[in-house]
């Protein structure tokens, strides 16, 4: 039986198909060059072959596919930011989120779950009613709601009043969903490939040549390959690409971690956020809990994990759901975020000609690979950022003129 | 637990310290342009390797000066500000002002 079994698991047509296909050789040049093969970078091509008709494109990753934060983050997807700005382009994310699936004949798992933003003090219930506004102004779905709505939602939650933050209310979005994210970047890896972008794993991009204001070529382990345009998509390795480039960032490069628990049975339908308790917490499809908070105190070029991480998450999740303190912790990891100061990112155009930035993504960006890859896409083919990137430019620094989100960011992503 | 050592009241927990970002020289409060100060606020340098940086004991307020590794997370030295800032600094005055 054994060996039937394996015979028929090796016949010919039984083979998966392998759909992402091998590293192909460098070719001498690309009309469009990506850095970094996460998501982000994935999206893109992916929407310059489908809207844009360009496939003469290289998408070059240092490591293996979505490696980077593609990989490590918690998977949240929502739209109730705090400036309309912000809110209009997380909310075109989601909308193409919620058509993913189906665009990419690939199952990204996506799960509305509703997303719930706890307030324990009334300047939190300020900002959340603020936000409710905002969203709805803006034709976002979110509604603040107190204690009793609390309990539907959340029944394991800890409403009790005796605890050090009692929760007061709550920003409820119920659009707010999780997804697999390794699917959506495979999804567009394949869609890519299918339509003729290069994939190149294990590709490192060692420096940028320059000549006036354009980068004519860039250089990489592997050999050096002329550029038409070039997209930088390197989350926490943005300001070294940048310095390559001769860009200056408003980036700081920081650790974020975050961990799972064993399994449970489902009990946790929402995703639940404590901005002053800096937690947040949801149930994954298999049943373990996926936990994290803000991003660690200092600045550093790491993904190692620390014990401080664990005790202060701990502490403040189990002032939320006591009953945790019998369960298990099962993986821990981290990720280098891209920090911006206003807790936006920074996208569009740059003073070079040909040279596009995707960048300060820091803990907010899995959200927006969709509208990211394809806004992106828009703007290296056109060579003009649209309109719902205007906020995000790079020079609103120089202009004073601030995209600020951290009310809705800085736990939250 | 990661330690840090202040320069005043020695090794502490990591977690008694805020880190306060680069030690870079401020534009001149009176002839610095909106560029200089756009980028003395916003930008980084964000080194992948040895920063020198303003860090705070908390409990105490003590503000000194750390060089560290962003690559390895090592913590090379720590000593009072007053080894870098021997000087007072003087600004140019507007011409006028007061
Ligand atoms: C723990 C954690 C939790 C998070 N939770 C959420 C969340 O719940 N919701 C949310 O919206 N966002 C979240 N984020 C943020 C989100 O993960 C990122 O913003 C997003 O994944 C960025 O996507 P990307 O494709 O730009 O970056 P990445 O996936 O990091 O891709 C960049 C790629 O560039 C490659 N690269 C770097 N340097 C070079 C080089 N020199 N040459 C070639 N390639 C290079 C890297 O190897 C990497 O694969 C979280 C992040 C972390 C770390």
């Amino acid at each position: 039986m054994p060996f039937g079994l394996l015979k028929y698991g090796l016949l010919p047509s039984r083979r998966v198909p392998r759909r992402i296909p091998p590293t192909p050789e460098l070719k001498p040049s690309y009309d469009v060059v990506i850095i970094g093969g996460g998501g982000h970078g994935l999206a893109a091509a992916y929407y310059l072959a489908t809207v844009h008709g360009i496939t003469n494109v290289a998408v070059l990753e240092k490591g293996y596919l979505a490696g980077g934060n593609t990989a490590r983050n918690t998977a949240i997807i929502r739209s109730n930011y705090l400036t309309p700005e912000g809110v209009r382009f997380y909310d075109e994310s989601v909308r193409l989120y919620q058509g993913l699936s189906n665009e990419l004949g690939f199952n990204i798992l996506y799960s509305e779950r509703g997303h719930l933003t706890l307030a324990h003090t009334d300047a939190a219930v300020r900002t959340m009613r603020w936000r409710a506004e905002v969203n709805k102004h803006c034709g976002v779905n979110s509604e603040l709601i107190f204690p009793d709505d609390i309990r539907k939602l959340a029944p394991s939650l800890n409403l009790s009043q005796d605890v050090r933050y009692p929760i007061l209310a709550a920003l409820h979005h119920p659009p707010g969903s999780i997804a697999r994210h390794d699917a959506v970047a495979w999804g567009y890896a394949i869609g890519a490939a299918r339509r003729g972008v290069e994939i190149h794993q294990q590709t490192e991009v060692t420096g940028l040549k320059r000549e006036g204001n354009r980068i004519v070529a860039v250089e990489t382990n592997r050999g050096t390959v002329a550029c038409g345009k070039v997209l930088q998509a390197v989350a926490g390795s943005s300001t070294r690409l940048a310095d390559m480039a001769g860009l200056r960032l408003p980036i700081k490069t920081v650790p974020l971690q975050a961990c799972v628990s064993q399994p449970l049975k489902p009990f946790l339908d929402p995703i639940i956020v404590s901005g002053s308790l800096h937690v947040y917490i949801s149930q994954s499809s298999r049943g373990e809990l996926v936990m994290g908070g803000s991003t660690d105190p200092y600045p550093l070029y790491s993904t190692r994990s620390t014990l401080e991480f664990k005790e202060t998450l701990m502490a403040h999740m189990l002032e939320m759901f006591p009953f945790l303190s019998e369960v298990r912790l099962l993986r821990q990891w981290a990720g280098m975020a891209d920090m911006t100061p206003d807790f936006s990112p920074v996208m569009g155009e740059t003073p070079l000609d040909n040279y596009y930035l995707d960048a300060g993504w820091g803990t907010w960006g899995f959200k927006a690979t969709p509208v990211c890859g394809k806004r992106m896409a828009e703007t290296v083919a056109t060579g003009k950022a649209p309109d719902i990137l205007h906020a995000f430019r790079l020079s609103r620094f120089e202009e004073f003129a601030q995209a600020g989100e951290r009310g809705a960011a800085s736990v939250g992503h | 637990m990661k330690t840090m050592t202040c320069p005043l009241n020695g090794v502490r927990n990591i977690s008694e310290f805020v880190c306060g970002g680069e030690v870079r020289a401020m534009p001149d409060p009176a002839t610095g342009s909106d560029a200089e100060w756009a980028d003395y606020v916003f930008m980084e340098n964000n080194k992948a390797g040895v920063v020198r940086e303003w860090w705070c004991h908390t409990p105490t307020s003590f503000w000194f000066i750390a060089e560290r590794d962003t690559v390895t997370d090592e913590i090379l030295r720590t000593y009072p500000a007053g080894e870098v800032f021997t000087a007072r600094r003087d600004f140019a005055s507007k011409e006028g002002g007061s």
